[in-house]
């Protein structure tokens, strides 16, 4: 899931003595394969994820990690294992989620049968820079999200991305790690950047998956960059891992108006980050979501109250592996042409 | 004198309309587009430039509809914008305090919602034909019927029969149940209306409030049976312009005159040959259609690309 898979294989190489087969990026041929063994009405993640893991098991993996659960895709590691075996593939599953919590214990069985070796302490110590390391990730995203619609010259910031990611590979120490997040935080603001003061912003929010991985979006992002539009993006790992339960709490709190109790997977945080960008004049919501995805669309008549109560026009897009990408490009930009014909 | 020109290139029909400095339309002309937006642009060109007199000169030209992009390349056009912003400018020139704008194409549908000629809120139909022109004229033609009739008969109907209109493909096999069970010609037409109407309110118009006053345009909109329909279950007046259907044109035009540059335009574009190669790409296992835009042998254009590996020169 974009560049998350870096912090992931840091972690696993360091502490445990595996060949780690790095997942090729998504693309068409990842979802066809994906599409063609899974059930028609899953959502597009379950798609993605089993065309990755097919393209894999080819690469030669014999193990497999997953991580889900919140909704539906807390069942879906055993159905892909189960299709992946049907198929005649030989490897394990691991689910590093049982029942909806990370069970330390069952995950720290699985890495003593991988290497015998495995010590705690080595384990907690790049567990420790591995959790740095998202943190620092996240928010530099959120820098680069807010302003490389108006970068002056053309990949300057995802260049420098790229640069900056082969150098948190290679870190020994939490500080060496910390001293890197703050000179590549520097350059980042070093990028020369043409941005008005009044720009033109947008927050997006729904569905964990389609947010995170740029190919299941159509590279939404890339797109309203283009528009020159700051963009907002509540959801990343760093919420999902470590602050998810402190956000739906604060969200129950502060969005009583519009739910009583808790909802599926990041519905409420939606609410109450909707609720956000309603209040801090934003000029527009775009909620995403993979088709059949069901707390997303149970969300969404609540979203359209919110829109109505702050005046802030909202705009849906559900994602699927046979979506017209014409099609998301004519409402997207007839969306920017809006929220431009507002702003007049 | 200037002049502006805008089309509006859909998938059943291309519409052209000339407007001078007033936005008052000059000529306008609507073809079938039969599934060739080049050809069908350039007759169309030709229609109009009949009945232009020669004291004008065309300062801009503007291209929507879904073949927009295209067009705008072949026409050299100032502007190319989406069918939305199109629809509402050219609404807003005539009806200066619209409120909602109910639109069924032949492909597509949608509703846009105004405040104070402000766009306030659309909304385009996803994923499914039902309730389109397209599902209208295939019908017509299976029933026998001359889609201009169509409107008329379905008015001659007291007893409308009730479709299934979720999908087109429910919605036909329904249909041929009713036909089998020997209800009358005209209250499956009638019925075929009304199912148009709920259909777009429930997938298109969901969660809107419709507002007067409300204009209904497209293609569909020249349908008397369908607009009946609209007013009786929004239960207001619907307002069809006569040129209900030119309005995507006539607001591209409009936006064309407000881009203008001083560039003049020729619209002798009879001989340009004009011509689409589409392969597909084997650098990655993406595996991207290419598709590479000649006007006159010369390539002007690559589209399809997602990463940089094909750009222009």
């Amino acid at each position: 899931m974009a560049n998350y898979y870096i912090p992931a294989n840091y972690l696993i190489k360091n502490i445990c003595d595996v060949e780690i087969i790095e997942a090729p990026f998504i693309t068409t041929q990842t979802i066809e394969l994906g599409n063609k063994y899974s059930p028609e009405f899953v959502c597009t993640p379950f798609k993605y994820t089993l065309g990755t893991m097919i393209e894999c098991l080819d690469k030669g993996a014999n193990m497999l990690l997953q991580f889900g659960g919140g909704c539906r895709y807390g069942y879906y590691s055993e159905l892909q294992e189960q299709i992946l075996k049907d198929l005649g593939y030989k490897f394990e599953l691991v689910n590093l989620i049982t029942a909806g919590k990370i069970n330390i214990k069952k995950i720290y069985k699985i890495i003593k049968k991988i290497d015998k070796n495995f010590k705690v302490s080595k384990g907690l110590y790049y567990l420790y820079i591995t959790v740095n390391m998202i943190k620092y990730m996240d928010k530099i995203d959120d820098y680069i999200r807010q302003n490389i619609g108006f970068e002056v010259e053309k990949n300057s910031f995802n260049n420098l991305l790229k640069e900056m990611l082969e150098k948190f590979k290679t870190v020994n120490n939490p500080i060496q790690l910390y001293i890197l997040y703050k000179i590549y935080f520097k350059k980042f603001k070093k990028i020369k950047i043409n941005k008005p003061k009044n720009c033109l912003k947008v927050g997006i929010i729904g569905e964990l998956y389609t947010l995170m991985e740029p190919f299941s979006n159509y590279f939404l992002e890339k797109e309203l960059a283009s528009f020159n539009i700051e963009i907002k993006r509540f959801t990343n790992v760093n919420y999902l891992l470590f602050d998810n339960k402190k956000i739906v709490n604060k969200a129950l709190k502060k969005s009583k108006k519009y739910m009583k109790y808790k909802m599926c997977a990041d519905s409420s945080t939606n609410v109450y980050w909707a609720k956000y960008l309603g209040i801090n004049k934003y000029d527009g919501i775009i909620h995403i979501k993979s088709s059949f995805c069901t707390p997303e669309i149970g969300v969404m008549p609540i979203l359209d109250k919110i829109a109505n109560d702050y005046n802030i026009p909202i705009i849906y897009f559900s994602f699927d592996a046979n979506t017209s990408e014409v099609g998301i490009k004519t409402r997207l930009e007839a969306f920017y042409d809006m929220l431009e014909m507002r702003r007049k | 004198m200037n002049c502006y020109l805008g089309v509006d290139i859909g998938s059943i029909s291309t519409k052209g309309v000339i407007i001078d400095e007033n936005n008052n339309i000059i000529t306008s002309a609507y073809i079938w587009t039969e599934g060739n937006p080049v050809n069908a642009v350039k007759n169309l060109i030709e229609i109009l430039k009949k009945d232009l007199n020669s004291k004008y000169i065309v300062k801009g030209i503007g291209t929507t509809g879904s073949a927009r992009k295209l067009i705008g390349l072949l026409l050299n056009a100032n502007i190319v914008k989406n069918e939305i912003m199109a629809h509402a400018v050219g609404t807003l020139a005539l009806y200066p305090d619209v409120k909602t704008i109910l639109e069924i194409g032949g492909q597509d549908s949608k509703i846009i919602l105004l405040n104070n000629g402000i766009i306030t809120d659309y909304a385009m139909n996803t994923l499914c034909a039902a309730g389109t022109g397209s599902f209208l004229s295939s019908q017509a033609k299976r029933l026998n019927i001359n889609i201009e009739d169509f409107g008329s008969l379905a008015l001659k109907s007291t007893n409308p029969v009730k479709i299934a209109a979720r999908c087109t493909v429910f919605a036909e096999s329904d249909l041929i149940h009713k036909a089998q069970v020997g209800y009358k010609k005209e209250d499956i037409v009638a019925g075929l209306c009304k199912s148009i109407v709920l259909n777009y309110l429930n997938n298109v118009g969901k969660g809107k409030k419709i507002k007067s006053p409300v204009i209904f345009q497209g293609g569909v909109s020249k349908n008397i049976g369908v607009l009946k329909y609209f007013k009786e279950i929004l239960n207001t007046d619907v307002i069809v312009d006569p040129n209900s259907h030119l309005m995507g044109a006539l607001g591209i035009a409009i936006l064309a005159k407000k881009n203008k540059t001083n560039n003049i335009y020729d619209l002798n574009i009879k001989n340009i040959d004009f011509l689409t190669k589409a392969n597909e790409c084997k650098g990655c296992s993406n595996n991207c259609e290419i598709l590479k835009i000649y006007k006159d042998d010369k390539l002007i254009d690559i589209w399809g690309n997602r990463c940089d590996r094909y750009i222009k020169n």
